[in-house]
């Protein structure tokens, strides 16, 4: 039951081999017991999930299911849910309950699927091992069995590895910088990132507003298909979301890939990258020259200025985005604030981790008077060279390929220490954040018994074009079908 | 030493939309605080701006009013500070890129000159909340019901040389919005906030002095009086040979002193940056024309209209055509009253006068346009004297009855007219005023008569019961004396 994708599952509640309500309680079962070693849950919403399959039983029965009515999911703990705490890992949002639901949040309960909990994540979404989490780091399952404790990835790290462990068929997830794609590579599953705008921003915890892009995450192309069907659309509420028709993403996953253009950025097989782990990409993108599409190498000159551009960008907007928590209204407050100013320096100097704290440092002063031209104003001119590069790239080829990560997942404290380390997880990832294009990391194998994350980066709007890619690919292997011992 | 003062202003204009400009909460002011604040107002994680439109709008038409240019891809920016009446830890406004760019206004001095103004730019920005500092025991509390509120800021160049320049540039600016409808005008509850950057320089110097900014001026009157306080005091300090201080300071009208509220050193470093969470707005020919067609008549224009219609001079039309109220309140006197010259005169005289007094706005108007005609109506055709008016006036601005004719009737402030009746009563006088009238007869300087004609005006009034028409006693008077 667990292997089964939301598919299959939406298949089994249709033709009433079993209810919602016992899908529900043998998920909620499971995810008690098998989360205790991942820690992949912040809140586990047991009651309201139970009560959501009791509703969602009776939809169908009403005859009005959609194909996600009482399918179990779960939420990346940064999107708002009218009611459940929204702590986005952090101490500083630990007693938060929204009175409202993120865009997305309420998207999903409109079709009915239910939510069993919040998943874990970096702390504001800054990171890339789930280890800055102020609910503690979570473990990828893979390499378990081998008694390692490994991260997996981040800042959507919670969602990647219930996926991975099969707690959940799906999650919801965001990506700043790779926060989708470089947790879906070292825990072995499919996720996507949406071209910036194509779902609303509306009620998800911000941490850079011009980078963050909700999305999805589950074993198989096909669920991100029918999660981004759900998620996709324009949002009155969010200024920057795009009002253009959302197709269905599941109707061009069928279609051949014959004649596909494959472009292969020479920067993104360089570097830090292992013989190993190019040797796996290289193989996946082989198996895409035998479904018919054809390959060649291509440039993105810029490519060396994405993770300076980046982390100037974004922490300048963290530094902004989080001013609002001040202990004045919701949240963390200290404890006996003797007047505003202390209010204000303890609530947020015992509120927030380490790394959200360095980013609102290095934010300021990249905003600060006197190096704002330097800093900020430099780096969007580099993020203008970036966005060039691709829209170059893609009018010679279709998608651009790459390895999703330098390397496999690492062992838990081996990066925590020096944070530009953490910061080159993302070196493959980050640019198409600065660029808002869409991109997607799919399994495409292992080195020393760790997953292996293919990227498949598409033009702005190519979500379907990316799924198709993605899905076809799995027909013909069996990465994303794996499961951690 | 000799000191040329500089004045420029900065003027927040509350629009008068319905909602914020920002979110969907609504802007009526004097709600129970906090009742007016949506997760948006209170910058709850995750939540988004989405821009008014109608906050676009009014803005677009202020700057045609001032004739100025329109940004076509205006920019929203956010200005960084830690404050509690402050939600999101900055407030969204413009700086690169403001809506309405430079533009002018002509001012009407005293001395009937025209002056023009520049407007360097106007830019839209949300309100903040209000901390309230009472009743707390040594808290603060916060109202977000103002947070949102859609604001313009207009910054004009340092163009005005005295106070009453700079009060009637605030007062065209006044009649402006308010001709607009872009904005209720009140002063007192801060809708239209005026702050006032001061400096001085010794005469014809081409350098600018230090300038300071003075806040909180709730009426045009203590705007004058701040900065006529301002000035003597930056003249004090510069001729002792002292520095002014680049700071803000903060007037209290009602003691007319100023304190210090900031330096420019406690100044904070704001770090602007473009908002990511708003595309820059972009305003196409069609909305610019479109609100230009919606331009109502604008107090130039109605000044034009004034002078021709009713054959008002440029001074009192200028005043009159400032302020829409004012100008509505005129027009149905005007109308009404038959005499346009004589409403003109009731309007700025004892209409304003008694205005002033209360601290009023015409809005607040006891009386309406059309009773002060029925009063102009009475004077005119001499059925009261200016004394009865002031009279029948006070009843009506009292409430002690809404009718004229009703008043006069009742207080028997009808005067008498009848020349035989008010000869007879000249005669009396003037027989028992034998010295007076000898004097008078003596006098060469027919300016000198004229003054001792006063003295037999009393005992006229008295012996009339004060229902004699004055203008027919003086008429008679003269011709006796003199014949």
């Amino acid at each position: 039951m667990h292997n089964k994708s939301v598919a299959e599952l939406s298949r089994e509640l249709e033709s009433g081999k079993i209810s919602s309500v016992e899908l529900i309680r043998d998920y909620l079962g499971r995810l008690k017991t098998e989360d205790e070693q991942l820690n992949s849950f912040i809140t586990i919403t047991e009651e309201q999930a139970l009560a959501d399959a009791h509703a969602a039983d009776e939809q169908r029965a009403a005859g009005k299911a959609t194909p996600w009515t009482g399918v179990p999911f779960a939420h990346k703990d940064i999107f708002c849910t009218n009611g459940v705490a929204t702590t986005c890992g952090s101490k500083m949002l630990a007693n938060f309950v929204p009175p409202y639901d993120a865009t997305v949040t309420a998207n999903f309960r409109k079709a009915g699927a239910v939510c069993l909990g919040k998943t874990n994540m970096d702390e504001f979404a800054m990171g890339s091992s789930t280890e800055s989490s102020y609910f503690g780091a979570t473990t990828n399952p893979w390499g378990l069995s081998r008694g390692e404790k490994r991260v997996p990835g981040g800042s959507s790290g919670g969602s990647a590895a219930a996926v991975a462990a099969r707690l959940v068929p799906a999650a919801t997830a965001t990506d700043t910088g790779g926060s989708i794609r470089q947790p879906a590579a070292l825990c072995g599953v499919t996720g996507l990132k949406p071209t910036y705008g194509r779902v609303s921003r509306y009620g998800m915890v911000a941490f850079a507003s011009s980078l963050d892009q909700g999305g999805t995450m589950a074993r198989t192309a096909e669920d991100n298909a029918l999660m981004l069907n759900v998620m996709a659309g324009f949002d009155p509420k969010d200024s920057t979301s795009i009002d253009r028709e959302v197709p269905d993403y599941t109707a061009t996953l069928d279609e051949p890939l014959k004649g596909l253009r494959i472009g292969l950025p020479k920067e993104y097989f360089t570097g830090s990258l292992s013989a190993a782990m190019e040797e796996q990409v290289r193989s996946a993108i082989r198996e895409y020259e035998k479904l018919g599409a054809t390959v060649k190498e291509v440039s993105l000159p810029h490519a060396n200025l994405a993770i300076a551009a980046y982390y100037v960008i974004a922490p300048a907007e963290a530094s902004a985005n989080l001013s609002r928590f001040d202990g004045a209204r919701y949240g963390y407050r200290c404890e006996d604030p003797k007047d505003l100013l202390d209010m204000y320096t303890r609530t947020r100097a015992e509120g927030f981790g380490d790394e959200v704290k360095r980013r609102i440092l290095v934010g300021t002063y990249a905003l600060s008077a006197g190096y704002f031209d330097a800093y900020y104003l430099k780096a969007q001119k580099v993020r203008r060279l970036i966005q060039q590069d691709f829209i170059n790239a893609f009018k010679e080829v279709d998608v651009l390929m790459s390895p999703t990560t330098p390397s496999p997942a690492f062992v838990q404290g081996e990066k925590t220490s020096d944070p530009v380390t953490m910061y080159l997880e993302d070196v493959f990832t980050i640019a198409i954040n600065l660029a808002g294009i869409p991109a997607m990391s799919v399994p495409a194998g292992f080195v020393d018994g760790l997953p292996v994350g293919l990227q498949i980066i598409g033009d702005y709007f190519s979500e379907a074009r990316l799924l198709n890619a993605a899905h076809q690919f799995q027909q013909v292997t069996d990465w994303h079908q794996r499961e951690p011992q | 030493m000799q000191w040329d003062i500089v004045i420029g202003l900065e003027i927040h204009v509350q629009l008068a939309t319905r909602t914020k400009i920002f979110s969907g909460s609504s802007t009526a002011y004097g709600a129970e605080p906090n009742t007016q604040a949506n997760a948006v107002d209170l910058a709850m994680p995750g939540t988004l701006p989405v821009p008014n439109e109608q906050a676009f709008r009014y803005a677009v038409m202020f700057g045609l009013a001032v004739n100025a240019e329109i940004e076509r891809r205006s920019v929203f920016e956010r200005k960084n500070y830690f404050y509690p009446d402050l939600p999101k830890g900055y407030q969204t406004t413009q700086l690169e890129r403001p809506i309405v760019g430079p533009g002018y206004v002509d001012i009407d001095l005293a001395n009937g000159e025209t002056k023009r103004v520049r407007i360097h730019h106007a830019h839209l920005e949300e309100d903040a909340g209000k901390s309230l500092h009472e009743d707390f025991h040594g808290m603060t509390g916060i109202d977000l019901n103002r947070a949102g509120t859609p604001l313009i800021e207009v910054v004009t160049e340092p163009d005005m040389n005295n106070a009453d320049e700079a009060v009637a540039c605030a007062r065209k600016l006044h009649g402006i919005v308010t001709s607009l409808g872009i904005c209720d005008g009140d002063m007192s509850q801060g809708s239209m906030r005026f702050d006032v950057n001061i400096s001085l320089k010794p005469k014809g110097s081409d350098v600018l002095g230090t300038r300071t900014e003075t806040k909180n001026l709730n009426s045009f009157r203590f705007m004058e009086q701040a900065i006529a306080h301002e000035v003597e005091r930056q003249m004090d300090i510069l001729e002792d040979g002292g520095t002014i201080i680049q700071e803000t300071r903060l007037y209290n009208g009602d003691r007319n002193e100023s304190r210090s509220m900031r330096t420019k050193e406690e100044a904070n470093d704001y770090r602007y940056f473009p908002c990511p969470d708003l595309l820059p707005v972009v305003i196409d020919d069609a909305f610019i024309d479109e609100a230009r067609n919606s331009l109502p008549e604008l107090p130039d224009a109605r000044k034009a209209r004034f002078m021709e219609q009713y054959g008002l001079n440029d001074y009192d039309a200028s005043l009159l055509a400032s302020d829409s109220k004012l100008a509505t309140f005129f027009e149905a006197a005007a109308e009404r009253g038959k005499d346009a010259k004589l409403a003109s005169n009731w309007v700025q005289g004892e209409f304003s006068a008694r205005l002033n007094a209360e601290e009023k706005s015409v809005a607040d108007s006891p009386i309406t346009g059309a009773q002060l005609g029925d009063l102009v109506v009475r004077i005119a055709d001499n059925t009261i004297s200016s004394a009865g008016a002031k009279k029948v006036f006070e009843a009506l601005w009292t409430g002690e009855n809404d009718n004229v004719d009703a008043i006069i009737d009742a207080k028997g402030l009808k005067q008498v007219s009848d020349t035989g009746e008010l000869e007879k009563m000249v005669d009396e006088v003037l027989a028992s005023m034998p010295d007076q009238v000898a004097q008078y007869q003596q006098e060469s300087d027919p300016k000198k008569q004229k003054k001792m004609l006063g003295g037999f005006m009393g005992p006229l009034m008295k012996a009339s019961k004060g229902q004699g028409n004055p203008k027919l006693f003086n008429e008679i008077l003269v011709k006796k004396l003199g014949g």
